[in-house]
């Protein structure tokens, strides 16, 4: 009895050891990239990676909010992903609502283009879209990529949101029905207020996908000046080649946004993430 | 359920209404151009002038540009490396904070923490990690006198793919762990308890019991890095641009130089056709797992 009680302890501390080492290297690209960007270049370039700090030096987020232009990128990344998160979620509910609580012919097959419409490789989709902004007359414009965002994105959304809603119980929506509710104020009033639990994971998911993409910016756009921060980024890469302090600098700026929302909202973050996969 | 009943009670047009505006802006900017691919695929296009008819002309020469099939034999390392490390570091992650240890809630939000990060800051940061000269990686290799396996880790033709694909698993492997936890809370505790009871040991168990209960979601986690491997493009464009020697490019990545550097539209089409269609098999195949839940 002894023997196995230490045998567990052995194993726990074991377990923990193991653990606390792979938090360490996980996070070593963080805490490099904190510690590279609070120093100057030529004091890394003279004392090599290792070295210990000697200064403490905020130029490089200077540098690269001013001179690499963050402080134009990081409000396009907004201007571009808050109203394509409130248009893909709106009308998501929509559709997951007529998905949900009817049942009509063909009703399976518009299920199934949404559900693998989400799995779609999306470079199948960059050229058609790219003609298309054209012919809408909105390349190179945030309405461009509003409406990407807006209209890929529903396919992940309708799913969740339906796999929610199929959960309410179909008396709640009959019984409003026979105290002569239509159907517009069914959806409105009795499943939209159920539905904000769930509504607010999608979201905080959503927020990081859409603010985190790069590709359709770097298709869709071509003025600097409307790019989001991702496609910045990247700029600010080929701009200062030589100082790694700068870009680490402009990369933590650029992370800071949706680490916000990940300490804040961790917990629908989460509920996002296993809601879109349990079913 | 009053199926008959139902039917009575509303206008059959009523689903049709709600559904009208989302899955038309579905159809116009996500199907249709999917579809509108297909055609361009068979024609010659530069981005500028209509877009001309040739038949298959470019899968022949796509069949016949090794660029082509180094680029899908990388997407095919890429799945193997995503199948296996992840989901095992995952998985045993999951195992090993599903149970109340002290500071499991820490542990989980820092070990998936990459995931809330874009792709191109993850690239940048780890190219530094990766620089030649003043990275982190070959600075501690000197340090503790291994100065002869300093590499230019993203440049050296072997371990430049391999440096890539190792930035997609350290931000996929949280991921994966917390799907798993949400699997394990699936599982009947009963049922570990009575194996345990049995006389099997914490392995047998977990082989014979726990496993086979998180099948469902081991096919979920296993679709979902086939189809994040073919996606694969910000950490390539950011950190190699394929290269060296194409030694690190990708289909997307093959498809956006041919399409949007060198203004072969068509071919590019026809490259994301192909990526298509290999995607399409593990569609098709998670359509069904979702769709078999449903009826």
């Amino acid at each position: 009895m002894q023997s196995v009680r230490t045998n567990r302890h052995i194993s726990k501390i074991l377990i923990y050891v193991l653990l606390i080492l792979g938090v360490v290297i996980w996070m070593i690209p963080f805490i490099t990239s904190i510690m590279t960007s609070f120093r100057s270049n030529d004091e890394i370039m003279t004392y090599g990676f290792l070295s210990l700090p000697k200064t403490l030096k905020f130029d490089s987020f200077v540098a690269a909010w001013q001179r690499g232009n963050l402080k134009q990128y990081l409000p396009n990344s907004f201007i571009i992903t808050v109203p394509s998160l409130v248009l893909t979620l709106f009308l998501s509910t929509l559709s997951a609502f007529a998905l949900a609580k009817y049942k009509f012919k063909g009703r399976n097959v518009i299920l199934g283009i949404f559900v693998g419409g989400m799995m779609l490789p999306f470079q199948i989709l960059l050229l058609p879209v790219f003609r298309l902004t054209e012919a809408f007359g909105i390349y190179d414009s945030y309405w461009a990529l509003i409406g990407i965002h807006t209209a890929f994105q529903l396919g992940f959304c309708t799913f969740v949101l339906r796999n929610y809603m199929v959960t309410i119980p179909d008396s709640v929506s009959e019984a409003a029905r026979i105290d002569g509710c239509n159907d517009f104020t069914i959806y409105s009033k009795i499943i939209m207020p159920l539905v904000i639990p769930a509504m607010a994971a999608v979201a905080t998911l959503e927020f990081t996908w859409i603010f985190n993409d790069y590709i359709w910016a770097l298709i869709l756009l071509r003025s600097e000046k409307l790019m989001p921060v991702t496609a910045g980024l990247a700029k600010l890469q080929g701009q200062y080649v030589m100082d790694w302090t700068v870009i680490t600098a402009g990369a933590l700026l650029a992370a800071i946004p949706t680490i916000i929302i990940f300490v804040a909202l961790q917990r629908y973050f989460i509920q996002g993430l296993t809601m879109g996969s349990n079913k | 359920m009053g199926k008959t009943k139902k039917a009575k009670l509303y206008n059959p047009w009523a689903p049709w209404l709600f559904l009208a505006v989302p899955l038309l802006i579905y159809l116009v900017w996500v199907i249709g151009p999917m579809l509108y691919t297909f055609f361009l695929s068979l024609t010659k296009w530069d981005g500028l002038s209509a877009p001309s008819f040739i038949g298959i002309k470019n899968y022949r020469k796509l069949f016949d540009d090794p660029v082509f099939f180094i680029s899908l034999k990388n997407n095919f390392v890429w799945i193997a490396f995503f199948i296996t490390i992840p989901v095992i570091l995952g998985l045993a992650l999951a195992m090993a904070l599903n149970r109340d240890i002290r500071g499991s809630k820490i542990f989980k939000a820092l070990f998936y923490s990459p995931m809330v990060l874009s792709l191109v800051v993850c690239g940048l940061i780890w190219s530094w990690l990766y620089n030649p000269t003043q990275g982190l990686f070959n600075a501690v290799l000197e340090a503790v006198g291994l100065e002869h396996m300093a590499q230019g880790w993203l440049s050296d033709p072997t371990y430049a793919l391999g440096s890539v694909i190792t930035v997609a698993i350290w931000r996929q492997v949280g991921y994966v762990m917390i799907l798993y936890l949400a699997g394990l809370q699936s599982v009947d505790p009963f049922l570990v308890e009575a194996s345990l009871i049995d006389g099997a040991n914490k392995w047998q168990s977990f082989v014979h019991v726990i496993l086979p209960q998180l099948r469902p979601m081991t096919v979920v986690v296993v679709v979902i890095s086939i189809i994040d491997s073919l996606r694969a493009f910000d950490l390539v464009s950011v950190m190699t641009r394929g290269g060296p020697y194409n030694r690190t490019s990708v289909l997307a990545n093959f498809m956006y130089i041919e399409s949007f550097n060198n203004y072969k539209m068509g071919y590019g089409a026809a490259i994301s056709v192909i990526l298509f269609m290999i995607s399409l098999i593990f569609i098709i195949f998670y359509l069904r797992v979702v769709m078999q839940e449903e009826n």
